[in-house]
């Protein structure tokens, strides 16, 4: 990872809408975004990559085991509910205990937005993979919502790994990219996000500097 | 979606009088032709208003040379100058769609009478 992520742990707490400059209402995603802390820093020669852990989240030290208690008193913080690694490669400029806020963001920024998805239960191939289904009409049969053929007959004889069927949907790691970061409000700790952010309100959410895009937006959008 | 009410409240206007579907209202609209932003106003009467909070709108018609004219507004966009009412309607519904299919003076709104005379 030769990029510099930046990133901030949250929680999505909702959608709304604002106005901007020219009145235009744009929709965006409330993020109640950190503060996170650095737990640990991991450099080339000790761990073989950079990055930083994340910590966010209050929790009750009582629920936390005695392995993570020992980890978060090496990095002097009380517990925090969740952690996540950020592969960066500016890791060694962060300390330990050091304290990451939303203002790591600008408005304007692209930035990719991390969740998981709300859960669908089983679905349908119409529903979990955009599939067309059969005719209503034409004399199909109880199979209007089918996916029809899954393959030919005696060559192959079965059916291919990987075949788009009914299943589970949703409940999953899912990432939207290059969204825009509308606003930062430091104070209250929010990001407004323009556009719809994966999962559902009060879930976890993590906010990190665009992998794509042009080079020079996310840079400057990054120094600011 | 209380959690967000108190950052909505921010976007909220407080100078909009309080207007309901039949009255005749005067929009002053912002409108911005390149460089220079000038006001215009569009008059009419007010056929719905929907939903609440910050996503509230409200849509007023009115016949322009024979042609009917609907424009719908957020109650608080900024775009909006000012709001003057300039008859307050009598109606029983609350969305006048009926308006549409009536011409001249079938679609005329009796004006409110304010106080009601003591019987």
């Amino acid at each position: 990872m030769a990029k510099q992520i930046k990133g901030v742990l949250g929680e999505k707490l909702g959608m709304t809408q604002v106005f901007d400059d020219a009145g235009r209402i744009v929709p965006v995603t409330v993020v109640q975004a950190g503060p996170c802390v650095v737990t640990q820093v991991r450099t080339p020669d000790v761990d073989g990559y950079s990055a930083i852990q994340l910590a966010y989240g209050a929790i009750d030290p009582r629920k936390v085991n005695k392995p993570e208690t020992g980890h978060f008193r090496k990095a002097g913080v009380p517990p925090r509910r969740y952690l996540i690694e950020v592969r960066t490669k500016d890791a060694s400029e962060y300390t330990l205990g050091q304290e990451i806020t939303v203002d790591v963001f600008a408005a304007g920024q692209k930035v990719d937005v991390v969740g998981t998805s709300k859960g669908k239960g089983f679905a349908g191939v119409m529903k979990k993979h955009n599939f067309k289904g059969l005719s209503s009409s034409h004399g199909t049969q109880r199979k209007h919502r089918s996916p029809g053929s899954i393959g030919a007959c005696a060559t192959p004889s079965r059916v291919f790994k990987g075949m788009k069927m009914a299943g589970r949907m949703g409940g999953l790691r899912t990432t939207i990219q290059n969204l825009t970061v509308h606003a930062v409000d430091t104070e209250a700790n929010l990001i407004l996000v323009k556009g719809a952010v994966p999962g559902a309100a009060g879930r976890m959410v993590f906010v990190h500097t665009a992998a794509k895009g042009v080079a020079g937006t996310t840079a400057a959008g990054g120094a600011a | 979606m209380h959690t967000l009410d108190s950052l909505d409240a921010a976007s909220l206007r407080s100078d909009v009088p309080a207007f309901r579907p039949g009255d005749t209202l005067k929009v002053h609209v912002r409108v911005v032709e390149g460089t220079r932003s000038r006001v215009q106003v569009f008059q009419g009467v007010v056929i719905r208003r929907q939903g609440n909070g910050v996503r509230e709108t409200f849509t007023v018609r009115k016949v322009s040379f024979g042609v009917g004219v609907e424009r719908t507004f957020p109650v608080h966009t900024p775009v909006i100058e000012k709001i003057e009412i300039v008859t307050r309607g009598d109606v029983r519904r609350a969305k006048l769609y009926y308006l549409r299919e009536l011409r001249g003076k079938k679609a005329k709104i009796r004006e409110k009478r304010e106080a009601t005379p003591a019987r």
